[in-house]
C-alpha cells in the first residue's frame, strides 16, 4: 500500500515515542548532573553513581531482590510450562476451564487484590500450620511465582498451541514414552519461548512494589519497596543513577536478543529459499 | 483372586501407564493456583465478614464453637455499611472509575495512531518499532513513573522550559493533581494499548481498503467504514487492558497525585498499612472485584473472539 497520510503516521510515530522516551532520558541526564536540584544543571559529575554505589541500604535491596527474582523465575517457568502443557497437550480434563481461568486472572488482577489476600493466607496458615513462620523472602517468592507463572503459561501455551505436534505424534508411535517425548523433542523447540518467559518472570518480580509491601516482613525490604520510600520523600539523584544503570542493562539485553532474533529470522529465510529453489 | 479390588487397582495402574505423569502435570500448577490464587480470595470475603479487633490478627474469627458444643457463623455486614456510610469511599470508588476511564480514551487517542502506523510501516521496521514500544516495559515501572516527577514539579523540566521560553510567568501546577495521574496511567500502560491493536490491524486483508479507493471511498471514510470497525475487538482488548490495572492503580496516585487524591487503591493500602483496619480492607478489595467482574468478562469475550477469527 502506497503511504497515503505519511506526514499523520510520521507525526504519530514521532510524539508516541518521544512521550515514552523524553521521561527515561531526562532521568539518565539529569544523572550525571552535579547539582543535586536535580531540574537546574550543574555540570557533569559522576557522583551520584559513588553515592548510588557506597549506600548500603540500596545494595542489599539489589542483592535481595536479585535473588527472589532468580528463583522466582526459575520456578514460575516449571510451574508455567507445566501448566501450559495440561492446557495444550492434555485434552479435556475436569475443571480445565477453571484451570485456565486461574492462570488468566491473575494478569488483570489488582495488585492491592492479590497482594492483601496473599497476606492473609499467610496469616491464616501460620495460625493453622505454623508454616510459614513470619513473612519474609519465601513468602515474597511464593506471591511472585503465583503471578507470574500466569505470564509464562500464557507464552508457553501460545508457543505449545502454534507448534506442530506431528513431532511429538510420531515420538509416541515409535514408543517413546511422555516424558522422554517432552525432554527429548519438545522441550528444545520450546526452549525460546521458556527463555522469554524466564526474562519476563524475573523482569516483573524485579520491578513489584505492591504484593512485596503486602506479604513481607521485618529486615525483608525488596529494591522497589527502598525506593519507594526513598522517592516518596521527594527526588533524590542516587535514584537517577540507579534508574540509568537498569536502563542500560535493559537496552543492552534486549539488543542482544534482537540481534540473535534477526540472525535466526535471516537463517530461516536463507532456509526457505534454498528449500524452495 | 482376580476380582480383588487391589488386583484391579494394579492393573488398571498398569494398563493406564503414563498416567501418573499426566495427572501430576495436571494436579502441580492446579493445586498451587488454588491455594494460592482461589483460598487466598475465600479469605478475603470471610474476613470482610468479621469484625475488627485489636489483637494479632486484628480480626475475630467467623466460626467458633460455643459453650453447648454447636458450631456458630457470626456473619457482621458492618464492614460493607460502613463503605456505604462513609462517602470517602463512594468518592474513592467513583474517582478510580473516572480516572481509570479518561486515562483508556487518552491512552487510546495515543495508541491508535502509533498502531496505526506501525501495523501499515515497511516490514523490517515493524519489528524495531513494536521492541521500541515494549522497551520501556522492561525498565522499572516504579522509576519510570518517578521520572514524571522531575518532568511535571513546579520547578521541574516543563516548567523551566516553558518559563525559559517565556510563555508562563508563574509555574502551572501539574504534580498532585489528576492531570499528573493521567500522565501517568497513560505513560506506563501505552504498550498494553498498542501491542493488541497493533495486533489486529496487521492481521487486515488492505484489499478491502484498495476496493473501497477504487470504488471511489476517500481514505478518511475507508477508515471510518472499514479500518475502525475490523480493529474494534483489539480496541476492545487494549482499553480493558489499561482500565483494570487503572481502577485499582496504587503506585501513580501515591506518587504523583495530591495527599487528597481518592482512588480505591491507595484507600485499600492506607485501610491496611496505616489504619491496620484488615476486615475494612478487604471490604474494599471485594467492593473492588466487583467492580472489576464486568470489565474482565469484556477482556475475555473479546480474546475468545479474537481466537476464533484467527
Amino acid at each position: 500500500m502506497s503511504p497515503r497520510l505519511p506526514f499523520f503516521r510520521l507525526s504519530a510515530l514521532v510524539f508516541g515515542f518521544a512521550f515514552l522516551y523524553i521521561p527515561i532520558l531526562s532521568l539518565i541526564v539529569y544523572s550525571f548532573n552535579k547539582s543535586r536540584l536535580v531540574t537546574v544543571w550543574g555540570g557533569f559529575s559522576t557522583e551520584w553513581y559513588v553515592r548510588l554505589f557506597s549506600n548500603e541500604q540500596i545494595l542489599n535491596a539489589v542483592w535481595l531482590s536479585l535473588k527472589i527474582a532468580a528463583v522466582n523465575a526459575t520456578g514460575a517457568v516449571i510451574l508455567g510450562t507445566l501448566a501450559g502443557l495440561a492446557l495444550t497437550r492434555m485434552g479435556g480434563f475436569r475443571g480445565r476451564t477453571l484451570l485456565s481461568g486461574m492462570t488468566t486472572a491473575p494478569l488483570v488482577m489488582p495488585d492491592v487484590i492479590t497482594g492483601l489476600s496473599l497476606l492473609l493466607l499467610f496469616v491464616a496458615m501460620e495460625q493453622l500450620l505454623g508454616w510459614p513462620q513470619g513473612r519474609g523472602v519465601t513468602t515474597i517468592t511464593i506471591a511472585h511465582m503465583t503471578l507470574t507463572l500466569a505470564y509464562v503459561t500464557v507464552i508457553v501455551q501460545s508457543r505449545l498451541s502454534t507448534l506442530d505436534d506431528s513431532l511429538e505424534e510420531a515420538a509416541m508411535d515409535l514408543g517413546a514414552r511422555p516424558a522422554t517425548i517432552f525432554f527429548v523433542i519438545t522441550l528444545p523447540i520450546i526452549a525460546p519461548a521458556l527463555l522469554a518467559g524466564w526474562l519476563l518472570a524475573f523482569t516483573i518480580s524485579l520491578d513489584d512494589l505492591v504484593i512485596a509491601s503486602f506479604v513481607s516482613g521485618p529486615g525483608s525490604s525488596t529494591l522497589p519497596m527502598v525506593i519507594f520510600s526513598k522517592v516518596r520523600l521527594g527526588v533524590s539523584p542516587d535514584i537517577n543513577a540507579l534508574a540509568t544503570i537498569m536502563v542500560a542493562l535493559v537496552t543492552l539485553g534486549v539488543v542482544i536478543a534482537g540481534i540473535l532474533m534477526a540472525r535466526r529470522e535471516a537463517r530461516r529465510q536463507r532456509d526457505i529459499q534454498m528449500a524452495a529453489g | 483372586m482376580r476380582d480383588l479390588p487391589a488386583c484391579r487397582w494394579v492393573r488398571t495402574r498398569l494398563l493406564h501407564q503414563g498416567t501418573g505423569g499426566r495427572t501430576a502435570v495436571i494436579a502441580v500448577p492446579y493445586l498451587w493456583l488454588l491455594l494460592f490464587f482461589i483460598v487466598p480470595f475465600v479469605i478475603v470475603l470471610k474476613i470482610a465478614f468479621s469484625e475488627t479487633q485489636i489483637a494479632l490478627p486484628p480480626y475475630q474469627p467467623l466460626l467458633y464453637w460455643t459453650r453447648d458444643r454447636v458450631l456458630e457463623i457470626k456473619l457482621n455486614i458492618g464492614n460493607f455499611l460502613f463503605l456505604l456510610e462513609d462517602d470517602l469511599y463512594w468518592k474513592a470508588y467513583l474517582n478510580s472509575i473516572k480516572v481509570a476511564a479518561v486515562s483508556t480514551l487518552l491512552c487510546l487517542l495515543l495508541g491508535y495512531p502509533m498502531a496505526y502506523a506501525i501495523a501499515r510501516a515497511r516490514a523490517t521496521w515493524r519489528i524495531i518499532l513494536l521492541m521500541m514500544v515494549v522497551l520501556p516495559f522492561w525498565t522499572s515501572f516504579l522509576l519510570r513513573v518517578y521520572a514524571w516527577i522531575g518532568i511535571l514539579k513546579n520547578n521541574g523540566l516543563i516548567n523551566n522550559f516553558l518559563m525559559w521560553m517565556g510563555v508562563i510567568d508563574q509555574p502551572i501546577v501539574m504534580l498532585q493533581t489528576d492531570f499528573a495521574i493521567y500522565v501517568g496511567i497513560v505513560y506506563s500502560y501505552l504498550p498494553f494499548m498498542v501491542l493488541p491493536l497493533y495486533a489486529v490491524l496487521e492481521k487486515m486483508d488492505l484489499t478491502l481498503l484498495e476496493a473501497a479507493a477504487d470504488l471511489g471511498s476517500r481514505p478518511f471514510r475507508s477508515f471510518l467504514t472499514i479500518t475502525l470497525p475490523l480493529s474494534m475487538p483489539g480496541v476492545v482488548a487494549g482499553s480493558m487492558l489499561v482500565f483494570i490495572p487503572a481502577v485499582g492503580e496504587f503506585v501513580i496516585p501515591a506518587l504523583l497525585g495530591g495527599p487528597d487524591t481518592l482512588m480505591i487503591g491507595k484507600v485499600l493500602w492506607t485501610e491496611f498499612f496505616s489504619n491496620r483496619d484488615w476486615p475494612v480492607a478487604s471490604a474494599v478489595a471485594i467492593a473492588l472485584l466487583a467492580l472489576l467482574v464486568v470489565p474482565i468478562a469484556f477482556l475475555q469475550r473479546s480474546q475468545r473472539a479474537q481466537e476464533g477469527r484467527f
